[in-house]
């Protein structure tokens, strides 16, 4: 009697998992790929210049290599509307705490750039009283671009790596 | 050099306290007493039409326990602008108390604010000696003394 | 009306409110101005640089003649070889060599390449605050063929590194002279566009004339160099006052305008790149032959010795103060950039002006900050 009663509550469990398989199959996958298609090409950088890769941002984002092809802006003022920080090289002491005020600032989801070798592990300046060593001690990087300064093409290929990331994204909230 | 030559033998005539440390072409560097730095910079602005300031410098001199400060100064009179100026006066590190030339040359507030947060050397008379470079929470020794080592090293 | 001065800190003005522009601004990159409002006028403005303070002179010491090199492009990657220009020429005179003419030569051509792409980035940029597109688009389009030139010349795509103490660090292809000449040909009349689109436009006469005006007098006083000298009435040009590497072959103006305002210092940068392109073209075409750089070896020795070198950068009087004391490494090394000599203009400039004019006169002062804080 009660092997069959606890068979049957195992039966029940079984068909709620399926259920929720199905469910998230046929509604939750195609509403986060939908969620994570439009996030792709849509990308909001803040407007944060922290040194001299600044340069090759705005090269990529002039006429010749033209990142809006891409789906992303070269910078954009509000960081409410924003979800990308490119963060262009070196973050000096000074800059840091404004860094991470910036990144609280933003809304979820949220990407992180890490352009140049400064941003990555401090680069040239490894021995630099002022100098962060690596930017991801205070946030989280999603992409590292290598370079000092990385070419245009280079900040691009980083760019459609995060959106590769981005459509394979497993929650809708993004963490 | 002639020229740069005549230029100092102007500046050493007129103020003997001062010495001439070197002269290059269209370069010449001379050096004052704290206490008279600031007639000598007047006079050189004034008499001789040093009147650009171009920056100014300090040299940490531990050996000798000194920090000098190096004010360079060029020339918009016609025919003297090529001419630069180095105007040098040394302190003791213990004490390194300097006046500010403000008065002399307005250009060089900038300069001097970061040559003190760099050095340790104290500009009297100037308006803001807050930090211009340096992070607000800088709170070590200033990072161009030679006793400074920086934390990558 | 508006409030006085004096009152700007008695605790009565609660109509003056405080507002920080930057770091992270659209018109103010890497920089902070704090300003005290009364309305849309600014009371007092105040620059808060350091935000990319990395320590170069510190740096500078620690490492010896030629790994500074790499580094000391690093503070104005848009004027690279200009820096090194100036640290260059000290070297040089510290140990007394003697640079061949064809380095000489190929140095000029670098540096006044290198006064294109940081003055297209200068006028791209002040067209964006402007709201002026067309000259964002273009500017940021057509520096890219200099800097192509420049690549093709020393390998690199901003970061030259090409102008070494004793000389340059390699030859110039025989193909980049006939680029560069064709470049030069085509930027002529480009340069012409510029002017109809953007310094003839009603819209950016009214926006920046009269704007930011600095005086002459100011210019002097507060130590300006330039573009914004000359573009007050200042005619300093080192490469007319003190004719380093063979500047005296060519033949070139330094412009100079009166006005001292906005508008004007944007122009001076487009007249500056009619002269430099005319240098250009007569150093390639009369570039003499021998060898490009001294031998110097890995660690260069370098005398005693107390030198201060300048040059004419893109932005203004390069100069550098090297004290050596005979190690491999510099005792000192002060960095004397155009950026941090052009700001103490900043604070004066903004005192009751629009804040729609802050961007404005704050670009057309031709300030870097990364080369301002080093």
């Amino acid at each position: 009697m009660v092997v069959a009663q606890q068979q049957k509550a195992g039966t029940f469990q079984v068909l709620v998992g399926k259920i929720d398989d199905v469910l998230q199959y046929a509604i939750g996958d195609p509403l986060r790929y939908l969620a994570n298609w439009g996030r792709l090409y849509s990308l909001w950088p803040v407007h944060l210049e922290t040194a001299c890769c600044s340069v090759e941002v705005g090269a990529a984002a002039g006429s010749r290599f033209d990142i809006e092809r891409f789906g992303t802006l070269e910078a954009f003022g509000s960081l409410r509307a924003c979800d990308l920080i490119i963060v262009m090289g070196t973050v000096t002491r000074k800059l840091a705490p404004r860094l991470k005020l910036i990144y609280d600032q933003m809304a979820e989801p949220k990407w992180v750039i890490a352009m140049g070798a400064c941003s990555i592990t401090g680069g040239l300046y490894f021995d630099s009283y002022n100098v962060l060593r690596g930017i991801d001690d205070i946030i989280p990087v999603d992409v590292y671009v290598p370079g000092c300064p990385p070419r245009a093409e280079a900040l691009i290929q980083g760019i459609v790596l995060l959106q590769e990331k981005i459509r394979r994204m497993p929650t809708l909230s993004g963490r | 050099m002639d020229r740069a030559k005549a230029i100092a033998d102007k500046i050493t005539s007129k103020h003997p306290g001062t010495k001439l440390e070197w002269v290059k072409p269209r370069r010449l560097k001379v050096s004052a007493p704290a206490s008279m730095i600031k007639d000598v910079a007047l006079f050189a602005r004034d008499s001789l039409g040093f009147d650009h300031i171009s920056t100014v410098s300090g040299v940490d001199w531990i050996a000798k326990n000194a920090l000098e400060v190096v004010y360079f100064v060029g020339s918009t009179v016609p025919g003297q602008e090529g001419f630069v100026l180095a105007l040098s006066e040394r302190v003791p590190r213990d004490n390194p108390v300097v006046s500010t030339l403000i008065g002399v040359w307005r250009g060089a507030e900038y300069h001097e604010r970061e040559t003190h947060e760099m050095f340790g050397l104290n500009f009297q008379g100037h308006p803001d000696q807050s930090h211009l470079f340096l992070p607000e929470d800088w709170n070590d020794l200033p990072p161009l003394r030679k006793d400074y080592v920086s934390p990558g090293r | 009306m508006r409030m006085t001065l004096e009152s700007e800190y008695s605790p009565d003005a609660d109509r003056i409110m405080a507002v920080s522009l930057g770091p992270q601004h659209p018109g103010a990159g890497h920089f902070r101005i704090r300003l005290w409002l009364d309305g849309d006028y600014v009371v007092k403005a105040l620059p808060d640089a350091g935000y990319v303070h990395r320590g170069e002179e510190k740096m500078g010491e620690y490492r010896n003649y030629t790994q500074n090199v790499p580094h000391l492009e690093r503070p104005v990657i848009l004027d690279s070889s200009n820096i090194l220009f100036a640290y260059s020429l000290g070297v040089d005179e510290l140990m007394n060599s003697k640079v061949p003419p064809r380095a000489q030569y190929l140095r000029v051509i670098m540096s006044e390449i290198n006064r294109i792409i940081s003055h297209m980035y200068f006028i791209a940029i002040q067209g964006l605050f402007l709201g002026h597109t067309t000259m964002i688009t273009w500017c940021m389009g057509d520096r890219d063929f200099w800097i192509d030139l420049g690549e093709r010349i020393a390998g690199a795509r901003v970061t030259f590194a090409y102008i070494i103490p004793g000389g340059v660090r390699n030859d110039i292809p025989e193909f980049a002279i006939e680029k560069g000449l064709k470049t030069c040909d085509w930027f002529e009349k480009r340069m012409g566009e510029y002017e109809k689109i953007f310094y003839d436009n009603p819209m950016v006469h009214q926006r920046s004339d009269g704007v930011g005006v600095l005086s002459r007098d100011d210019a002097i006083a507060f130590g300006a160099t330039g573009t914004v000298a000359r573009a007050s009435g200042l005619a300093l040009d080192v490469r007319k006052d003190e004719p380093y590497s063979s500047y005296s072959d060519f033949e070139f103006k330094t412009p100079v305008l009166t006005q001292g305002d906005s508008w004007a210092r944007a122009y001076v940068a487009l007249l500056d790149m009619r002269e430099s392109v005319k240098i250009i073209r007569q150093a390639l075409k009369g570039l003499p032959q021998g060898p490009v750089r001294l031998k110097l070896g890995p660690q260069p020795r370098v005398p005693a010795g107390e030198v201060y070198s300048r040059t004419e950068a893109a932005r203004g009087e390069m100069s550098y103060h090297i004290v050596s004391d005979g190690s491999p490494r510099p005792y000192r090394l002060k960095i004397g950039v155009p950026s941090a000599k052009n700001l103490r203009a900043l604070p004066h400039l903004l005192k009751n002006v629009h804040i729609a004019d802050i961007p404005v006169i704050y670009w057309s002062l031709n300030y870097w900050p990364v080369e301002a804080d080093r």
